[in-house]
């Protein structure tokens, strides 16, 4: 086995162990966090038929949630079943989590993946132009426009966007959502504006970072060596410069990826669309736990993914990154 | 800010009074902002949400730096175990997005004043805690520490006179960012309408009151909104112009 592979399957080993401790302490934590809020579950549950309630419904309740089994059992019970991506039912008839999750996940990640994907798509282009022509125009309106779109809050973003496109000019539907499967062209008319909104936010972000970043590169002494060599200009900025400039790029990304889950509760929720975040936000003010349960669970398990990814681009971006 | 500090001052209209004759008026001589849909005048309840917003993000903050710091530096100084220990429930605390964490608290629990600024300072601890953390490991490996410690300076003031002075300007950088980031999270948790209540105003919640009526009256959206991100861009453009000030390799790059 040469050495790069060897590191790189130790590290990957090493890395899943961690993950998976990781993951561990997330449904721990989302085990013990209903049962730390005061008051019994059981009462909080039943809400404000709690204090009316016979005797014999709240034993009946408890008995179906499975309180009334000793915390170790039941936390074992709780680690098994998720083992098993068994999330339980949701205490409002909601039906079933797991069901819920598979409907609501695929729309989040959708969302996300274009509007990270549109965000780079404009982002590292006008950062690369913005740091090679310094000072000019081009890097003006780049830095103007990232400023602004740094300091205006997603949702502000969000209603402008509403107000332009669907209100006066009629483009796009306002919000809601329509399967895929039943109309794609439709699908993407309200596929549009929430990724337009989420990926202007995070164009920002990136092009400000792939403009300092590359700035720092061009300075670098293997550009002038690349230069001297007579490379053509092209090749210099994409191939010598970008690449080197990339890792903090590729960590901000990685960063974003979980602050889009954040934003996808405002995005979502605005343009009604059915995502785990809107789950999020419904079950929340409603106080359905176990679905919050479950959700803290995928979510966490996500930055967790994405951080691990995020972690074996650097190896890739940069052979110079050893993993130990 | 100026405005929002003379409120009690300014010869506004009572936020709070409703007038269902003028309501959703566009700006006018009389109501320089227009009117809401109680036709309530929208300059002064933007003014009066400003505020609200103002005390909420700044109490965090100052929850958070203040916490954040103790923190980071008591598990920079303390034993090894205890070291770790703190800075990985930190990092667990990292891991989820801060306004995952901030709707189901503040969903669960009602979006009092109090629990916002608590909610909020609490997720923005462990920023704090991560930069003390680091700046005091910084000082502790310089020379002049290593002094102090020789000629037997006493802990309190080892802390009060050597390490904290030396870690202060990243963290008040830090302090300006997150009144921004602060504000922007409780804004818009109040959007989504689980921040506070009425008839509490505060900038999101009148922005998510006008979500409703934006067809109709587009100023009574417009202004808080711009408000509210100018609010937050200066809270940036001073984190910028601190950070060039007390960042010395900054200045020489610049050089």
């Amino acid at each position: 086995m040469s050495g790069a592979v060897y590191y790189m399957t130790t590290y990957l080993i090493r890395r899943a162990f961690v993950t998976m401790g990781v993951l561990y302490l997330i449904a721990t934590l989302a085990f013990f966090f209903p049962r730390l809020l005061p008051g019994d579950p059981v009462l909080l549950l039943l809400g404000e038929a709690g204090s009316t309630a016979s005797e014999e419904a709240i034993i009946a309740l408890r008995q179906k949630l499975g309180l009334d089994k000793p915390i170790a059992k039941q936390y074992a019970t709780w680690l098994i079943d998720i083992v098993h991506g068994n999330f339980g039912e949701s205490l409002f008839g909601y039906g079933q989590i797991q069901k819920l999750l598979f409907s609501r996940l695929p729309n989040s990640l959708e969302l996300i993946l274009f509007s990270l994907a549109l965000a780079c798509l404009l982002a590292i282009p006008s950062g690369i132009l913005a740091a090679y022509f310094r000072r000019s125009k081009i890097d003006l309106a780049v830095n103007l426009l990232s400023t602004v779109g740094i300091a205006v809050p997603v949702y502000v973003l969000a209603v402008i966007l509403i107000l332009i496109f669907a209100l006066k000019l009629r483009y796009f539907p306002a919000g809601g959502y329509i399967a895929l499967g039943s109309n794609p062209i439709e699908h993407f008319k309200y596929l549009l504006l929430p990724v337009f909104t989420l990926a202007l936010n995070q164009w920002a972000l990136f092009a400000r970072m792939t403009r300092s970043s590359v700035l720092e590169v061009l300075h670098e002494g293997y550009i002038q060596t690349a230069r001297a060599k007579g490379l053509a200009e092209s090749k210099v900025v994409m191939q010598h410069a970008l690449r080197n400039a990339l890792i903090p790029i590729v960590t901000l990304i990685g960063l974003q990826i979980g602050r889009l889950l954040g934003a996808t509760v405002l995005v979502e929720s605005i343009f009604n669309w059915p995502g785990i975040s809107s789950l999020l936000l419904e079950s929340a003010t409603r106080r359905d736990y176990p679905i919050i349960q479950a959700l803290l669970v995928v979510i966490g398990a996500l930055v967790c993914l994405i951080n691990c990814v995020v972690d074996i681009t650097y190896g890739l971006l940069d052979p110079r990154i050893r993993y130990d | 800010m100026i405005a929002t500090l003379a409120v009690p001052i300014l010869p506004l209209p009572d936020p709070n009074t409703m007038n269902i004759s003028c309501r959703l008026q566009n700006p006018s001589h009389a109501h320089i902002f227009g009117t809401d849909e109680y036709g309530r005048d929208l300059l002064a309840r933007v003014l009066v949400g400003t505020r609200t917003s103002l005390a909420i993000s700044l109490g965090a903050t100052i929850l958070a730096a203040f916490s954040g710091t103790v923190l980071g530096v008591v598990s920079a100084l303390a034993r090894s175990y205890i070291d770790t220990l703190l800075m990985r429930s930190v990092d667990l605390l990292l891991t989820f997005p801060p306004i995952i964490v901030a709707t189901i608290v503040v969903g669960l629990f009602g979006g009092s004043v109090v629990n916002l600024v608590l909610v909020l300072g609490i997720l923005q601890m462990p920023a704090f805690a991560r930069l003390a953390y680091g700046a005091t490991k910084v000082v502790q490996g310089m020379p002049f520490l290593e002094a102090a410690q020789a000629i037997a300076v006493p802990k309190m003031r080892l802390l009060q006179r050597y390490i904290l002075p030396n870690i202060l300007s990243p963290l008040l950088v830090q302090f300006s960012i997150t009144v921004g980031t602060a504000m922007l999270l409780e804004s818009g948790l109040s959007f989504l309408g689980i921040g506070v209540k009425p008839p509490t105003a505060s900038l999101g919640q009148i922005i998510g009151r006008a979500r409703g009526y934006m067809a109709m009256t587009p100023s009574y959206i417009i202004f808080p909104s711009l408000l509210l991100s100018c609010l937050i861009f200066s809270c940036n453009l001073l984190g910028d112009a601190l950070r060039d000030y007390v960042d010395p390799k900054l200045l020489r790059a610049k050089k």
